[in-house]
């Protein structure tokens, strides 16, 4: 096995242990915690796949903000580690069986892809090329123009959503 | 050989050595100081009264619209990187793709100043 | 193999470098704020005291490590090691001069707003564990603030990365020393960005008059209130390496880094660093700390617009220019 082999499978395990800890911490903040402790195996793993770019925006937007807005809605519902820690509901077994499918669904998915991705090359030039800031910006930028200025009309709705709902609050 | 990991082993190294460090340094405290636990000393400082009430207690939410706005700010930022890269490839084209782009976000930036969401004290 | 002894020299010395700097400028702060203040500071241990903070160091290990009944005791001591931790990584990948980079990674200015960003969950998760509502103020005020800057910080770096385009480090300071340093020319991008560029940084590592999160004014000592000893001095270490590294981090993306005549690069990246932390003392013995809602209007209402304009501008600029 590479180093990248071994590497990988140190970060799978991380990522399934942290995520784990995430569901069954009784801390909330623990598990908020266990979850950027996941995010950032997740970075390893991109960093495993030549996506530089991609790992350093997955730390600073998900393990930087997006904690941030979850810790606050912790605070905001003051959650505490007090309570039976499952309660089952059938609202909750639906839940766990759609999880349950979902996840097969997934599985089956995976078996179905080629080994090979399409346009995938071994040239070692064209590998380390792949994953860099530049080349993400020039298809951003050209092929995939429109889905990108989509992006901000969704930003918009998220900002408008976000006062609409707390207005009477501030 | 070149790897994707290359030039991420000196950024670990650097972790292992400050994460060895900082572990170590208040291991050798514990060996060091004195332990002598009292329920006076060992409870929550308030002021030097007796705590009332829970610290857990819900928090204002202007705290969340700033971590919503935020994101959404850095989320704009994030994409302007990789275009601040290859602008001088794109030129006038790429700064009209990113003026479509930015114009919507400034114009929720004056609506969210407008609704009054940026005013803390209130 | 070479890489590791690479990357294990330059770890291993990175971190030397942050201590020893650490400590110096300890006692460095303690002289400049005892000579402003018509005092002399610290003069019994070693030459004009330079050995203070090393007793420090000595006394704070000797001190009873408390933790509270009521704390949370697993975050309560994670929350230091993992904030010196991430004070520290982001030297990673400072060019110190033209070929002492431990780490010169594709995109390093956002590696370093990224783990920048992170310094501040240990901060929260202090506050959270140490289950004292002072820490619990102090930890929200330090996340509220620190998202916020964030954005006019992310703004402000944007503009060297345009003006030179790339977000190497070691390239951003290699077009300063063929072109001009980026205060120099166009000065009317480079002196705002550099200014908000600042001010970000030491909003996010809560310095005066930024320091909401430990206001001791009105919070006792905030996220520290329940620490002590060695502990609490992890956090403060964690401060005073986060405000140099957002020192040698501004000198490098608008000082022209390494670059300057008749003397190596080495001695100009540390002389540029060191003059602007030293101007970081001079600011927080000067001025005083801001009030909460005045910290946040100044964020939203005029840096990030700032900020956008700005990015607007450069983009303009080297579309003009070139």
């Amino acid at each position: 096995m590479s180093i990248e082999q071994v590497l990988f499978y140190v970060f799978a395990v991380a990522i399934v242990a942290s995520a784990s800890a995430v569901v069954f911490l009784r801390n909330p903040v623990g598990s908020a915690m266990s979850l950027v402790a996941c995010f950032f195996f997740l970075a390893g793993v991109y960093v495993l796949l030549w996506a530089h770019t991609i790992a350093a925006l997955q730390v600073l937007v998900y393990a930087g903000a997006i904690m941030v807005l979850f810790l606050f809605v912790i605070m905001l519902l003051s959650l505490t580690d007090t309570g039976p820690l499952v309660q089952l509901t059938p609202s909750r077994a639906a839940g766990a069986l759609a999880a349950v499918a979902v996840f097969s669904a997934l599985i089956v998915a995976l078996k179905k892809l080629p080994d090979v991705a399409p346009g995938w090359t071994a040239d070692p030039s064209q590998v380390a090329r792949f994953g860099t800031i530049q080349y993400l910006g020039e298809v951003l930028y050209t092929k995939w123009l429109f889905p990108f200025e989509a992006v901000s009309l969704l930003l918009l709705v998220a900002i408008v959503g976000a006062v609409v709902v707390a207005k009477p609050r501030i | 050989m070149e790897t994707p990991l290359t030039p991420y082993l000196p950024i670990a190294l650097v972790l292992l050595i400050a994460g060895g460090m900082a572990v170590i340094i208040p291991f050798f405290t514990g060996l060091l100081g004195p332990k002598s636990v009292n329920p006076v000393k060992s409870s929550t400082f308030e002021g030097g009264n007796i705590v009332v009430g829970s610290t857990r207690q819900r928090f204002a939410v202007k705290f969340y619209v700033v971590a919503l706005l935020f994101i959404v700010f850095d989320v704009e930022a994030v994409f302007l990187y990789p275009w601040a890269v290859n602008f001088k490839a794109l030129g006038w084209f790429g700064y009209a793709t990113m003026l479509v782009f930015a114009s919507t976000l400034v114009v929720a930036l004056i609506y969210i100043w407008k609704k009054g969401a940026l005013s803390w004290e209130s | 193999m070479n890489e590791l002894i690479h990357g294990g020299l330059y770890g291993g010395m990175i971190v030397g470098v942050l201590m020893t700097t650490t400590a110096m400028a300890l006692w460095f702060e303690r002289k400049f704020a005892a000579r402003m203040q018509s005092r002399l500071g610290p003069t019994m241990v070693g030459p004009s005291g330079l050995l203070q903070p090393f007793a420090d160091v000595v006394k704070l290990l000797q001190k009873e490590d408390i933790v509270p009944f009521q704390a949370d005791r697993v975050l309560f001591n994670l929350a230091p090691p993992l904030g010196a931790i991430a004070a520290i990584s982001v030297a990673a990948v400072i060019p110190f001069s033209a070929d002492i980079i431990a780490a010169d990674l594709d995109v390093g200015v956002l590696y370093l707003l990224a783990i920048g960003a992170l310094g501040v969950l240990p901060v929260f998760i202090a506050g959270w564990g140490s289950n004292n509502k002072f820490a619990l103020l102090g930890g929200m005020r330090a996340l509220a603030q620190s998202v916020s800057y964030e954005v006019p910080l992310v703004l402000a770096a944007l503009v060297p990365v345009i003006l030179t385009g790339s977000m190497k480090l070691s390239a951003i300071v290699e077009f300063q020393a063929t072109h001009h340093w980026l205060v120099v020319w166009p000065f009317f991008l480079g002196v705002p960005a550099f200014i908000i560029f600042m001010l970000a940084m030491l909003a996010e590592a809560n310095r005066i008059p930024f320091d909401i999160p430990e206001a001791e004014s009105e919070l006792v000592a905030g996220i520290t209130t329940e620490y002590t000893g060695i502990k609490f001095a992890l956090f403060y270490m964690a401060e005073y390496v986060h405000t140099l590294v957002a020192s040698a981090v501004g000198a490098a993306l608008f000082l022209g880094g390494w670059d300057g005549p008749f003397a190596p690069g080495l001695g100009w990246m540390v002389a540029k660093t060191l003059a602007l932390f030293g101007f970081v003392y001079w600011l927080r013995w000067t001025l005083l700390r801001f009030r909460s809602d005045q910290l946040m209007a100044l964020c939203w209402r005029y840096l990030v617009p700032a900020g956008v304009v700005l990015v607007a501008a450069s983009a303009v600029w080297v579309v003009w220019v070139g």
